[in-house]
């Protein structure tokens, strides 16, 4: 029976291949053509316009501004200036008031309660000073820009503007050698890298795909914005004077997301002409129509869907990041806490590249999630440069008040405006998070380019920061 | 249907059979024991993600932009007393399979065999979305369109004579505008009727084939059929194996078809390609 069943099988192939002998010619465009025609022929009988066009097309107007030659990407650029410049100064008042309330109010009244009665030290330390001051950071640092950003990012998303971007993009990348796509798995990447990666799906050459996923990373995703707000509000806008703060901080961080972008297409051309030779493949791109933005509908899902989301991640890793950061700045060994010793170690490489062993701790700490940088740096700055006092329950008490306290904590543990420079540098260009690289590995299936994409940006990011810290230590040393 | 129609319903509306929204319950990744399966399949963007959305309870990222959904999304819902998992398809333009998107979508609906397939159309862009819609009703009949974007075609002064589409492709057509939740409960409604078998649908198949290929067609469909005779489309794979499809070319080879054609019950071999 089953013998029986093969030779027929092999039949019907047969009889195929004679008749796609006989009929000739391009069988497949004879049949897209046959599909086309039913489907124009239906369409006409069922589709009626009514009177005229509507008076005018806003859809085809808007297009060709937002698509046009030159006003193209300085729209792109005032709506994102635009964008960050709302978020920085609407987050500027609640990270106030929420860092009051979680560090002046609740951390002490916590304190004193593990003290009455009768915590033992080590305890009320790990669970107080590690884990609550670990997530009440992550807290006041993070929950009011994420607050505002992802709305009105979204709104944009939904409003149809990001295709339009893609469009724009598109023949930069053709020139790169890259897939037009990879400019729409690139403005995914700016959610979540892990999700870019993932919708590098929609490239169909392996070649142009590969390059996609490894250049992902350089679009800045959802926990890096975070860090990228506050440090360019905290360094940069105070730089200048107060009115102009908020624009100069929205301007740096553009600049940031603007860098990552060339960088995106600089690595992409490096690879297509080296590794990654090959033909260019091309694509037909549909823009969207405009849709009127539901406006609560997506406040509501992108609070949900990210703003939460991402504190969420942020929370669930600084737990057991504060009780390791506590552990390791109160476990002595030889004299010293581990943490010391580590920062110790790492600090000439840090101070190298015009960072600090701190802020490279912070980044081993943070691999698995972006979003605890500098919670853990905070932390780690307050616990290990003399700053006792607020992990003690004794002495000197912190005013974390507003930003400006945070920029207290960390001119206390010796920044510079080069280290803020170059930790918005490095935050934009180091090795992709854990669940980033896991998900690299499960989409190539290739531990070589998943360790390419993991080490290359790292790689380009200690370059970047140490060539940054020479030319500025030059300057000023000239200066 | 104009959108005033649905946009207001009179108290009588709520007696009418049709209107059953409280009859939907949304079950969200609670997909066991499911009764049906229901897949989704359109073009990018026409909304496919927010109708999964609105159907399951569960909030899938939609964004406006083509390409969103590049892996299969699954949940579930339960209407009528029946549990049906949805399958939300990634949007693609055809079903020729020259892409990984369109391989998955294609598979799915042929391998997968759903109980009904709801195509979700583009009323702005009919003529470009109907290029799919008569593909997907050349490999399954149980088929029901989601008319969607009702709105825009209204924005854009195009009316659209739905009675006239379902007779012309020979399955049912439900106008819908998904963003605000306008004919759901129709829709609802049509999936039901296909899936307990109570309308029967009698699909367009595509004619303007050239008079060689139509031949070729013929002759090929029918030694399909005599080697397959439960096979539901036949004339589907006849035309896959003339246009050279190497898949379908394996599926025989392989006896996946033979496995189709016997209706047993087994797991969907969706993924064996990917």
């Amino acid at each position: 029976m089953e013998k029986r069943r093969e030779t027929t099988a092999e039949d019907i192939l047969q009889t195929a291949k004679a008749l796609r002998w006989e009929i000739g010619g391009n069988i497949h465009e004879k049949l897209v053509e046959a599909i086309y025609t039913d489907a124009a022929q239906i369409a006409d009988r069922t589709v009626t316009r009514q009177g005229v066009r509507p008076h005018f097309d806003l859809d085809h107007s808007i297009d060709h501004l937002v698509t046009s030659r030159i006003w193209g990407f300085p729209i792109l650029l005032l709506l994102f200036t635009l964008v960050f410049w709302i978020t920085i100064s609407g987050a500027n008042v609640p990270s106030r008031i929420i860092g009051s309330f979680l560090i002046d109010t609740i951390y002490p009244a916590l304190s004193d309660g593990a003290a009455n009665i009768g915590l033992p030290w080590w305890l009320s330390g790990l669970l107080i000073d590690g884990m609550y001051l670990a997530t009440a950071w992550v807290f006041s640092v993070m929950l009011p820009p994420m607050a505002i950003f992802f709305p009105l990012f979204t709104l944009l998303e939904d409003f149809g503007y990001l295709p339009r971007v893609a469009f724009n993009l598109d023949k930069i990348f053709k020139k790169c050698g890259a897939h037009g796509k990879q400019a729409l798995s690139m403005m995914m990447g700016f959610g979540c890298n892990a999700a870019g990666v993932i919708a590098t799906r929609i490239i169909d050459s392996p070649r142009e795909r590969l390059i996609a996923i490894i250049t992902n990373n350089f679009a800045l995703c959802n926990g890096r914005w975070p860090t990228q707000i506050l440090i360019a509000t905290i360094f940069i806008g105070t730089l200048v004077p107060t009115h102009l703060a908020g624009l100069i901080s929205a301007l740096s961080v553009v600049s940031i997301a603007l860098l990552g972008v060339m960088l995106t297409f600089i690595v992409s051309w490096f690879l297509s002409k080296t590794w990654l030779k090959g033909e260019v493949s091309t694509f037909s791109l549909e823009l969207p129509p405009y849709r009127p933005p539901r406006i609560l509908q997506t406040i509501y899902t992108s609070i949900i869907d990210r703003t939460i989301f991402v504190l969420w991640r942020a929370v669930i890793f600084a737990l057991p990041a504060g009780a390791v950061i506590w552990l390791s700045t109160n476990v002595h060994v030889g004299g010293l806490s581990i943490a010391q010793h580590l920062i110790n170690f790492l600090d000439p490489i840090g101070l190298l590249l015009g960072l600090n062993g701190v802020i490279l701790l912070a980044y081993i700490v943070a691999i698995p999630a972006n979003e605890i940088v500098i919670p853990t740096v905070l932390m780690l700055t307050v616990m290990v440069a003399g700053l006792q006092g607020i992990g003690a329950g004794a002495g000197v008490m912190f005013e974390l008040e507003s930003a400006i306290g945070t920029l207290d904590i960390l001119n206390a543990g010796g920044w510079t405006l080069l280290t803020a420079v170059n930790l918005m540098l490095f935050s934009l260009i180091h090795n992709p998070c854990s669940t980033t690289i896991y998900t690299i590995y499960k989409e190539t299936g290739s531990w070589k380019w998943t360790i390419v994409a993991t080490l290359l940006p790292l790689g380009l990011g200690f370059t970047t920061t140490y060539l940054v810290a020479q030319i500025w230590r030059a300057v000023a040393f000239v200066l | 249907m104009t959108s005033e129609a649905h946009k207001s319903h009179s108290p009588v509306c709520d007696s009418c059979p049709v209107h059953h929204a409280a009859n939907l319950l949304k079950l969200g990744v609670n997909m066991t024991d499911w009764d049906f399966v229901v897949a989704l399949a359109g073009n990018p963007n026409t909304g496919k993600s927010t109708v999964f959305n609105a159907l399951t309870g569960l909030r899938q990222h939609t964004g406006n932009w083509p390409g969103k959904t590049v892996t299969r999304a699954e949940g579930g819902f339960d209407f009528g007393g029946h549990r049906y998992k949805l399958v939300d398809l990634p949007g693609t333009y055809s079903l020729l399979a020259t892409t990984m998107d369109e391989e998955i979508a294609r598979n799915f609906i042929l391998f997968g065999r759903p109980d009904v397939t709801v195509a979700v159309v583009d009323a702005t862009r009919l003529e470009r979305n109907l290029n799919l819609v008569l593909q997907v009703l050349e490999i399954t009949d149980r088929v029901v369109i989601c008319l969607n974007l009702m709105d825009e075609a209204q924005r854009h002064g195009l009316q659209i004579d739905h009675r006239r589409l379902a007779r012309d492709l020979g399955v049912p057509v439900v106008p819908t505008i998904a963003r605000y939740g306008e004919g759901l409960d129709q829709l609802l409604q049509a999936i039901t009727d296909i899936a307990t078998g109570f309308s029967v649908s009698k699909p367009h198949r595509i004619q303007h084939l050239t008079p060689a290929l139509q031949r070729a067609v013929s002759q090929l469909t029918a030694q399909i059929e005599s080697h397959y005779p439960r096979l539901p489309n036949a004339r589907w794979v006849a035309l896959r194996l003339l246009d050279g499809d190497q898949r379908i070319a394996q599926a025989i080879q392989r006896g996946e078809l033979s496995t189709l054609s016997s209706g047993t019950e087994d797991q969907p071999v969706v993924d064996r390609s990917l």
